[in-house]
């Protein structure tokens, strides 16, 4: 604890970064993620080439990617770019799955309706598939969001700022405290994050919390008709009942 | 003769290269009426109505709509000018029943506030209360959904509306009530509908005229409902229509010649001191038992004094002054007490009717129409 303390502006900062090399790669993924999704539903050959290619991405190890990638794409091997591209493609890699289902899920005599309504392409994904994938789409973002938090640490084997540093040098001057007191901050990063998405998710998908209202089953108007209900009852219930059915108007 | 509004010629649709789903289709449905397009499973109905607004692009033939070719017009703009309800009530789950009845006017660029304002109003026209505005469309019974998706389909008055099978999953007693409130609707509207359904006894009922559609998606009859239940086309037509066609037909007979007889009746508490039936009584000691308006509760069986049987039974189906000889022979046919109960405008009970001299109206009927043959 005294350890903490005395450090705690370090520790902020390297939350601080640990958080937007997990977050970028998020956003990233989901920009290039959903598109993918949109294309990948066209034909069944599509799909599955994407279900297979993002399957096959997130088997490459992490720390091997991160190695590689300044070769590919020419950056310095302790550039954060590294962890943000290799990070987007772990993400891309889940977010694709998730977002085919978020669209699945959107019940398709709806967009057929929408259809016949007259909506266009556009407005018809605006308005419909995008806001009703969103409950789906925010269960795969959680998942991304932990994996990200708990992947990005690998990225302080090569010296690139973030909580992991906190166990990296932990091991090197064998200083349990810091590695318990980065293990706790890592959790909480995670915990805050995932409390974020739940929050976001329930102020965009208000109409998901809805209950059945009272009165959703169609009242009827008639009164009771008082007098001994225990053999007026059921009799002048069933006389309501073919009343409905001989035409006694709408409700 | 009525107009014609939407024009069927020679139109097939075969999908993927099998068997036609709609085979040569030539029809013309009236202006501001009702059609049925009406039977079994998989017979190419809502293959026909969604070949009207293009959900479905026909493989040959064309199709107008107030003279004009449907390809003519861009698809979404065709659609908007006119109405689509379906079975499940395809409302959009993520906006309130407001938005989701204002969403074609949206769509056309009304404003928010005069679309919602014109949705406030549709609601009191398809019988919803104003309050049920503000709810998301899961918190609505599946009726009350049914009469949203009809609001909805009404928002941008369009001349024409394309129902498919939309009272198809409620309850029979809804399903009578969204009926009624259609053909209500259709007296002040005068709509072109193309109602798709396959249900027979529901294509009678709402059809000006009805389409009766058989497998391989050939039209087999099209012509007013009573005549298909009176002179099927086909042994098709004849077993879709079924065994009881004679009975529905009485659906479109006037029940003018039924005479309404006087009834002893009693309410609850004069029933509670009731000795009983004297001997010999005309109708075998059956009594109606009423309330205080005059509106019918059950009936006092003739054992109600002595204990032999139970002191009140539940009557049969009502018939209103005015009404069909179906509705007449079935509440003589449905009481317990032979008597069919007749009830006025308000409800309260007119008198009843006896079966035989139901069926000896019918009789005469018969030989009026085969005199005129
Ligand atoms: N999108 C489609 N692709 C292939 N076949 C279809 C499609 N839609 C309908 N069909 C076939 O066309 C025939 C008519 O279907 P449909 O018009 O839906 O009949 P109905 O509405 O009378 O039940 C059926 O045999 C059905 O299997
Ligand atoms: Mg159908």
């Amino acid at each position: 604890m005294d350890w903490f303390l005395a450090n705690s502006g370090q520790v902020f900062t390297l939350a601080g970064q640990h958080l937007a090399l997990a977050v970028l790669p998020m956003v990233f993924g989901l920009l290039i993620s959903i598109p993918l999704a949109q294309v990948a539903r066209q034909s069944k050959a599509l799909r599955s080439v994407v279900v297979t290619a993002s399957s096959l991405l997130y088997t490459i190890p992490s720390l091997a990617l991160f190695i590689i990638l300044p070769t590919i794409i020419g950056t310095r091997i302790l550039d954060p770019l590294n962890v943000v591209v290799a990070l987007t493609i772990y993400a891309v890699a889940l977010l694709v799955r998730a977002a085919l289902d978020a669209f699945d899920s959107v019940d398709e005599d709806l967009r057929q309706a929408a259809v016949a309504m007259g909506f266009k392409p556009v407005a018809r994904f605006l308005q419909i598939d995008l806001p009703l994938s969103l409950p789906v789409m925010f269960a795969g973002l959680r998942v991304v969001s932990v994996s990200n938090i708990s992947l990005v640490s690998v990225a302080a084997l090569l010296g690139i700022g973030n909580l992991g540093m906190l166990f990296t040098s932990g091991l090197q001057r064998d200083f349990v405290t810091e590695v318990v007191v980065g293990i706790i901050a890592i959790l909480i990063l995670a915990l805050l994050m995932d409390a974020v998405l739940v929050l976001l998710e329930r102020l965009l998908t208000p109409w998901t919390r809805a209950g059945a209202a009272p009165g959703a089953v169609a009242a009827r108007p008639h009164a009771g008709s008082g007098a001994s209900p225990e053999k007026t009852g059921p009799a002048a219930a069933a006389m309501r009942l073919s009343d409905a059915q001989a035409g006694g108007g709408g409700a | 003769m009525a107009e014609a509004m939407i024009e069927f010629q020679s139109v097939t649709k075969r999908y993927q290269g099998g068997q036609p789903a709609v085979d040569d289709l030539t029809m013309s449905i009236d202006q501001g009426a009702i059609t049925v397009f009406v039977g079994p499973s998989g017979c190419g109905k809502t293959t026909s109505l969604r070949m009207i607004n293009r959900m479905v692009e026909p493989t040959s033939g064309t199709i107008t709509v107030g003279g004009e070719d449907v390809t003519s017009v861009p698809a979404a703009r065709l659609r908007r000018s006119m109405g689509y309800v379906m079975q499940s009530s395809g409302l959009m789950p993520h906006r309130s029943v407001l938005d989701n009845i204002a969403t074609v006017p949206r769509l056309n660029g009304v404003s928010r506030t005069d679309a919602r304002r014109r949705a406030q109003e549709l609601l009191e026209v398809v019988g919803l209360a104003p309050s049920l505005g503000k709810r998301y469309p899961s918190q609505l019974s599946g009726g009350q959904q049914q009469r949203v998706g009809v609001a909805r389909a009404l928002a941008a008055d369009p001349p024409v509306l394309l129902m498919d099978e939309p009272f198809s999953a409620v309850d029979p007693v809804v399903r009578d009530e969204l009926q009624k409130e259609l053909l209500r609707l259709q007296r002040d509207l005068a709509k072109t509908i193309v109602f798709v359904t396959h249900d027979i006894d529901e294509a009678t009922v709402l059809g000006d005229k009805v389409a009766v559609f058989g497998v391989g998606g050939k039209l087999a009859q099209y012509a007013a409902p009573e005549e298909i239940l009176r002179a099927p086309a086909n042994d098709f037509v004849a077993s879709f229509v079924g065994r009881d066609r004679g009975f529905r037909h009485l659906a479109f007979s006037p029940s003018d010649g039924v005479t309404i007889h006087e009834v002893s009746t009693l309410t609850p508490a004069e029933l509670e001191h009731d000795g009983g039936p004297p001997d010999g009584n005309w109708n075998d000691g059956w009594k109606l038992v009423v309330d205080a308006g005059r509106r019918p509760l059950g009936w006092a069986g003739p054992g109600r004094a002595t204990g032999a049987g139970p002191v009140m039974v539940p009557g049969g189906s009502l018939f209103r002054k005015g009404e069909t000889l179906r509705r007449a022979l079935d509440a003589a046919l449905s009481s317990p007490s032979g008597l069919g109960v007749a009830v006025d405008a308000e409800g309260r009970v007119a008198g009843v009717i006896q079966a035989a001299e139901v069926l000896a109206v019918i009789e005469a009927g018969r030989r009026v129409r085969q005199g005129a043959l």
